[in-house]
C-alpha cells in the first residue's frame, strides 16, 4: 500500500457575485463543472466518482443537496459523496478528491463545491443561536476579531497592515474575470478610511458574501502524463477543537502541523523559497500575516513585515493570493477549492492576467470553524520525484 | 445545597424564508403552472419527464427540449396521510400520489384530495385542482382530485417570467443541554459562576464540558468561581445584522474570570468602547435578582472595577 | 487489493430518547471508551478519524464540531466529516488507509432524531423548488413505494409483517436494541395501517444512537485482534433523485454496488431498510437465497439511530465474522428517499 501519484487536469469556477439569480443551484454547480471537464478535455465516461464539498446544509435550506443534485452532478450512477468540515470544506473536498485517486480506488474523480448562500443570508446562518447561549455572537467577522486584536498585541504590527493585503487581494481581484469584488482603484487609505465593523476589522477589510461554485478534474499518473498537469505533491488536513485551555487561538497548532506534514511530505525545507505563489484563506484581511506565520513562511511575529515589504504582492517574493482571494469573493462551501484550483491553475500557466510568471510550485490552503480545521495541498508543474 | 445535573431544555426554531433563484427551465416550468399550463422535459432516452429536469438522469446533459402534458393522469401509487403535518398541500386527510399526466413518462408526486382512502386505487384518473393564487409554484396545484369531484373554477394568471421561488422553511427542535452545563445553568440561576476541573489536565473549564476537549472525558470536580476577572481580547461590533439580539456599538469581550482555565464571552459595558483594553479587570453587573433564569444573560455585562489592567503576560496564554 | 480490517465495532444503547445533546458527545465518549479499550489503543494510537451526522437532524449548523470534544483532539488530529451516514465515513478513512497516511482509522456516527421532527426533516432531502415545499413525510413517501411492490406482486402485506415480527425476535439477542420480542406477522397484522399500505411495525422507530468501528490495515489488524474481519469489496452508487423516472419496486445502484463489491457467497447480510418492504426490495436486488441469514441484530426496524444505522450494518456483519459465525458477510446503507443512495460492504474472514 503507498500512494499513487494524482494530478488536476483541469479546473473551472463560476463568476462569482452576491447573487446568482441567473442560475439554479444545479445550474450554478454545472457552470464550474463545465468549465473544469472542458478545461480537462474530459468526458462524462471518463469520471469515475463525484465528491461534491459544501458548508452547512442551512445556509440553502437543502438538507444533503448532493442527493437532489444527483443528476446535475454527473453522478447519478457513480459514487458520489459529500465532505462537510465547515469552511474549510472546499480544501478537504480536494483532499478527498485526491485520495480516491492515491489510493488506486479511482482513475478520475471530479470535485465540486459551491455555496448558493444568497438564498439565506451569511450572517443570520452564522448566528443563529441555540437556547442558554449568550447572544453575543455577530457572525464569523465578531468571531475572528478579537483574536485579530490577540495577533496585532502579540507582534506589535502597525495598523495599517490589513489596509496593505485588503488593498492587493482587491487591485488582484480586478484582473480575475471570476472574481465577485473587482476593485482597480483601492487604496491602502481608502480601506482605512471605511467603516470599522467589528474593532479592528473594517468594512474593506472583510470577505464579500458570494453566490459561486469551483470544479476540479483530478487524475492518475496514466492520464495526466504527457500533458500539462498540476501535479498534487502532497496533502495534509489537521483538527483541534474549537476552545480549550490554553489554546492559541491566534496560531492555532492545528494549522502549524497541517503545514509541518504538507512541507515533509512535498519535500519542501524552505517554504519561503521554495514554494513560487500560495492562495491562502483570508476572509479578513489580518489573516494573511497570521496565516504566513503560522504556515510557517515566515517565523513568528514576522509575517506583517513580509506583508509590508510588499513581498506577497504578485512581483514580490512570495504573492499570496493573486486571484484576490477569499476577500475578492467567499461562496464559502467553495472558497476553499477555489484556493486549490487557483494553485493548479498557476502551476498549469492557466491565471491569465493574474498568472505569477514562472509558477511552478504553489500553496492552496483552506481553513474552517474556529479556526480548527486545516486542509493543505502543493501543487507543481512536474512530477513528484522528478526534482 | 444541591443542584440537579438533570438536562435543561428549551425549544430552538430554525427558520427563514429560503428565495430560490429557478434558472432557465424550473423557471419556465413555474411561469407556465402560474399559466395552468404543464410542461414536461424530453430526457436523452425519449422520455417525457414531469417535473422537468435540468441535467438528465442518463448522460447528465442539460436538456432543452420542453413537451406539455396535460392536467389529467393516472394514480400509479397512492399511500394514505391520515393526520397531514403543517406544510402539507391540504390540512384534511389526503392521499400521496406519483399521477402520471397525460402526455408524460414519469410520475409527479402530490396530494389527492380524495376524502378516504377507500375512494383511492391505482390506475384511476384525476386532475389537477389549480391553486386560488397561483404564484409560480409547485403550489399552484393545490391537489389533484377524482375526476367525479365537483370541479372548482380557479383562473390562470399572466405576467412576468417567474424566476423566483419563495419558501419558508421553519422546523422546531428541543434543545438539550448536557448535564454539566444544566447544573452550571442552574447555578447561574442562584447567582453562582459554577465552573468544573477536568479531572484528566486539571483545568477549570466555565461553562463545563460533557467531554474535556483535549481529554475526552466528562469535567467533574465543581469549582466555584467569583464574577471578576480580565478581559483577554474583545472586539467592538458595530454592525446590525438580520437575528441580532443586541443593539450595537457593543463590546464582545473574552472575559476570563479568576480561578478559570478559559475565557468566555460576554458583554462589556460602563465605560466607552474605545477605553476598554486587553487585560482590562472587570466585575460582573447582575441583572435584577427576579429577572434571573436559567442563563448567562443574568449578567447583564460586564463593568471595568478600575483597577490596574493585568500584565499581558498573566493572560498571554489564554490568546 | 491492500487488506483493511475491521477490528472493532461498539455502539451506544438504541433509545427513544437520549437525555444527551444534539452534538452527541455523551453518547459518543462512553463509545470511544470501550472501543479504545477493547481494541487495546489509545486515541493517540489512531491515524485518522472519521465521522457522518447531519446538521439538520441536530437544528444546528457545524453541529458536528461539539461532537470533536468527545475525542480529546489534543494534540491535533487528522480528522474529516461526511454529512452522510457514517458507513461513508467509514468509506472515506477506508480509502485514508488505502494511501498509506493512516494505519488505523476510527470512524464515528451519531444522531439525536428526538430532537426535532424526523418525518419532516426528511422532506428537506428532496427536489428543494418542485418537492420539498410540499413537505412528502417520509413515511408517506415509503408508503408509495410499497404500494408499487404490492401492486406487482413482488411482496405483500403479511410478507412485510413477516419482516418486522423477525426483526423483533432477532433484537431479542442484540442488547442495544430498541425494540424486541416475540411477536407473529398475524398479530402485527391485526395493527391499524399508519400510513396505508403501512403500519407502524413496518417504519423503523425514532431513534437516538451512536456508533463506532475501528479500521487497521494489514498487520495491524491482525494484531489488534485475533479474527479481523477483512474488507474485501466496498463499494457505493446513487440513483437520480427523479422519484417518478426510476422504477421504485427495484434499486439499480444497490444491484451496481453490489455487483461491483462481489457478494456472491455471502452467509450473512446486514441490510439497511427503514421500512419493511425495503429488506424485502433489497433481498432481491442482491439475489440473497433463503440460506442467507439477513439481519441478525434485527436490523433498522429494532433500532434507527439515524447517520449511525448504516455504520451499524457495517459493524454488526464483522462482528458475525470476528465471533466466527460467519466467513462471508455483507452490509448495507443507504442515503436520501426511497434508497436513492446505496453502499456495500463486502467482509470476509480468513
Amino acid at each position: 500500500m503507498g500512494a499513487q501519484l494524482a494530478a488536476v487536469i483541469g479546473t473551472g469556477q463560476t463568476h462569482h457575485t452576491a447573487k446568482r439569480l441567473d442560475v439554479s443551484m444545479a445550474g450554478l454547480c454545472r457552470e464550474a463543472i463545465d468549465r473544469a471537464m472542458a478545461d480537462a478535455g474530459t468526458d462524462w465516461a471518463d469520471i469515475d466518482a463525484v465528491v461534491l464539498g459544501k458548508a452547512p446544509d442551512l445556509f440553502e435550506g437543502v438538507m444533503m443537496p448532493e442527493l437532489f443534485l444527483a443528476d446535475a452532478l454527473g453522478a447519478t450512477g457513480k459514487p458520489l459523496l459529500r465532505v462537510h468540515t465547515a469552511g474549510s470544506v472546499g480544501g478537504s473536498t480536494g483532499n478527498v478528491a485526491a485520495s480516491l485517486v492515491q489510493s488506486g480506488v479511482h482513475r478520475r474523480v471530479l470535485a465540486v463545491a459551491f455555496e448558493k448562500q444568497s438564498e439565506s443570508n451569511a450572517m443570520w446562518a452564522l448566528s443563529v443561536m441555540p437556547p442558554f447561549h449568550m447572544p453575543v455572537g455577530a457572525g464569523a467577522g465578531g468571531y475572528f476579531a478579537p483574536h485579530v486584536r490577540s495577533y496585532i498585541r502579540r507582534s506589535g504590527a502597525p495598523n495599517h497592515i490589513g489596509a496593505i493585503v485588503a488593498a492587493k487581494d482587491r487591485r488582484n481581484g480586478a484582473l480575475n474575470p471570476y472574481a465577485h469584488l473587482k476593485q482597480a482603484d483601492i487604496t491602502v487609505e481608502s480601506v482605512q478610511a471605511s467603516k470599522m465593523l467589528w474593532d479592528p476589522i473594517r468594512y474593506d477589510e472583510t470577505c464579500p458574501s458570494s453566490d459561486g461554485a469551483a470544479a476540479v478534474v483530478i487524475a492518475d499518473e496514466q492520464t495526466a502524463k504527457g500533458r500539462p498537469a498540476a501535479w498534487i505533491h502532497a496533502t495534509a488536513m489537521r483538527t483541534e477543537p474549537t476552545t480549550f485551555a490554553g489554546r492559541d487561538q491566534v496560531s492555532p497548532q492545528a494549522g502549524k502541523d497541517a503545514a509541518a506534514a504538507l512541507w515533509k511530505q512535498a519535500g519542501i525545507k524552505d517554504p519561503v523559497s521554495e514554494v513560487d505563489v500560495a492562495e491562502i484563506y483570508v476572509p479578513f484581511s489580518w489573516f494573511e500575516p497570521m496565516w504566513l506565520e503560522n504556515l510557517g513562511f515566515t517565523e513568528e511575529g514576522q509575517g506583517w513585515k513580509f506583508t509590508e515589504a510588499g513581498e506577497t504582492a504578485i512581483g514580490g517574493r512570495l504573492p499570496v493570493n493573486p486571484s484576490g482571494g477569499v476577500l475578492s469573493s467567499n461562496p464559502i462551501g467553495a472558497s476553499g477549492l477555489l484556493r486549490y484550483a487557483e494553485a493548479a491553475m498557476q502551476v498549469l500557466g492557466r491565471a491569465g492576467e493574474h498568472q505569477v510568471d514562472g509558477a511552478r510550485v504553489a500553496l492552496g490552503h483552506a481553513y474552517g470553524g474556529g479556526s480548527q480545521y486545516f486542509s493543505l495541498w502543493v501543487v507543481g508543474s512536474e512530477r513528484p520525484g522528478a526534482r | 445545597m444541591t443542584i440537579s445535573s438533570e438536562p435543561l431544555s428549551a425549544p430552538l426554531d430554525v427558520g427563514f424564508d429560503y428565495t430560490r433563484s429557478l434558472g432557465p427551465v424550473l423557471g419556465r416550468f413555474a411561469t407556465g403552472l402560474r399559466e395552468h399550463r404543464i410542461a414536461g422535459i424530453r430526457g436523452s432516452d425519449g422520455r417525457v419527464l414531469v417535473p422537468p429536469a435540468e441535467y438528465d438522469p442518463v448522460t447528465a446533459e442539460k436538456l432543452t427540449e420542453f413537451v406539455d402534458v396535460g392536467s389529467e393522469g393516472v394514480v400509479q401509487t397512492w399511500s394514505w396521510n391520515a393526520t397531514p403535518l403543517a406544510g402539507q398541500p391540504l390540512q384534511q386527510p389526503f392521499a400521496w400520489a406519483l399521477v402520471k399526466l397525460d402526455g408524460a413518462d414519469s410520475g409527479l408526486l402530490h396530494a389527492v384530495d380524495a376524502g378516504s382512502p377507500d375512494r383511492m386505487s391505482t390506475g384511476m384518473r384525476v386532475r389537477v385542482r389549480w391553486a386560488a393564487e397561483p404564484v409560480g409554484s409547485i403550489r399552484d396545484i393545490e391537489c389533484f382530485e377524482p375526476l367525479d369531484a365537483d370541479p372548482v373554477q380557479r383562473d390562470p394568471v399572466g405576467g412576468d417570467a417567474v424566476t423566483m421561488l419563495t419558501t419558508p422553511i421553519h422546523l422546531q427542535y428541543q434543545h438539550t443541554a448536557s448535564p454539566e452545563e444544566s447544573r452550571y445553568l442552574r447555578g447561574l440561576a442562584e447567582g453562582r459562576l459554577l465552573g468544573q476541573r477536568c479531572p484528566a489536565c486539571g483545568k477549570v473549564y466555565i461553562p463545563p464540558r460533557g467531554s474535556c476537549p483535549t481529554d475526552g472525558v466528562p469535567t467533574e470536580d465543581e469549582v466555584e468561581l467569583p464574577d471578576h476577572g480580565v478581559v483577554t481580547t474583545f472586539c467592538v461590533v458595530n454592525v446590525p445584522f438580520l437575528g441580532q439580539r443586541i443593539k450595537p456599538p457593543y463590546v464582545a469581550a473574552y472575559i476570563l474570570l479568576e480561578g478559570a482555565d478559559i475565557p468566555f464571552q460576554h458583554l462589556v459595558l460602563g465605560c466607552a468602547a474605545d477605553e476598554v483594553r486587553m487585560g482590562l479587570r472587570v466585575r460582573a453587573h447582575w441583572r435584577p435578582r427576579e429577572q434571573w433564569g436559567t442563563t448567562l444573560e443574568n449578567i447583564d455585562h460586564f463593568e471595568p472595577t478600575g483597577e490596574p489592567d493585568a500584565p499581558y503576560e498573566s493572560f498571554a496564554q489564554h490568546l | 487489493m491492500s487488506e483493511v480490517a475491521v477490528v472493532g465495532f461498539a455502539q451506544a444503547p438504541n433509545v427513544r430518547r437520549t437525555p444527551g445533546t444534539t452534538n452527541g458527545v455523551e453518547m459518543l465518549v462512553p463509545v470511544f471508551h470501550r472501543l479504545l479499550a477493547d481494541t487495546g489503543l489509545a486515541k493517540q494510537d489512531i491515524g485518522f478519524w472519521c465521522s457522518g451526522s447531519s446538521d439538520y437532524l441536530a437544528g444546528r449548523a457545524f453541529s458536528f464540531i461539539a461532537a470533536v470534544d468527545a475525542i480529546g483532539a489534543f494534540p491535533p488530529i487528522m480528522e474529516s466529516h461526511v454529512e452522510m451516514d457514517a458507513a461513508w465515513a467509514l468509506y472515506e478513512a477506508w480509502v485514508k488507509i488505502r494511501t498509506g497516511e493512516a494505519e488505523t482509522a476510527l470512524v464515528y456516527g451519531f444522531g439525536k432524531s428526538s430532537a426535532g421532527e424526523l418525518r419532516r426533516i426528511m422532506a428537506m432531502q428532496m427536489d428543494p423548488y418542485l418537492v420539498t415545499p410540499l413537505w412528502p413525510d417520509s413515511v408517506g413517501v415509503a408508503g408509495l413505494q410499497a404500494r408499487l411492490g404490492i401492486d406487482a406482486g413482488l411482496w405483500t402485506e403479511a410478507d412485510m409483517a413477516e419482516v418486522a415480527a423477525a426483526s423483533r425476535r432477532a433484537a431479542l439477542s442484540n442488547p442495544d436494541a430498541q425494540l424486541a420480542g416475540e411477536t407473529t406477522a398475524e398479530e402485527l397484522l391485526k395493527q391499524p395501517y399508519l400510513a396505508d399500505p403501512l403500519r407502524a411495525h413496518d417504519c423503523a422507530p425514532i431513534t437516538d444512537g451512536a456508533a463506532a468501528i475501528i479500521l487497521a490495515a494489514g498487520d495491524r489488524a491482525r494484531d489488534l485482534c485475533e479474527r479481523p474481519a477483512w474488507i474485501t469489496g466496498f463499494e457505493h452508487r446513487v440513483d437520480t433523485p427523479l422519484l417518478g423516472a426510476r422504477d421504485l419496486t427495484t434499486s439499480p445502484s444497490t444491484i451496481a454496488a453490489a455487483k461491483a463489491a462481489g457478494v456472491d457467497g455471502v452467509q450473512v447480510a446486514e441490510l439497511h431498510a427503514p421500512f419493511s418492504h425495503q429488506e424485502i426490495l433489497l433481498r432481491q436486488a442482491f439475489g440473497l437465497g433463503e440460506e442467507v441469514r439477513v439481519n441478525p441484530s434485527g436490523g433498522v426496524l429494532a433500532g434507527h439511530p439515524m447517520f449511525a444505522a448504516g455504520l451499524v450494518r457495517i459493524g454488526a456483519a464483522a462482528a458475525e465474522i470476528r465471533a466466527g459465525r460467519a466467513d462471508k458477510a455483507l452490509a448495507h446503507a443507504t442515503s436520501g428517499p426511497l434508497l436513492q443512495q446505496n453502499l456495500v460492504c463486502v467482509l470476509e474472514g480468513h
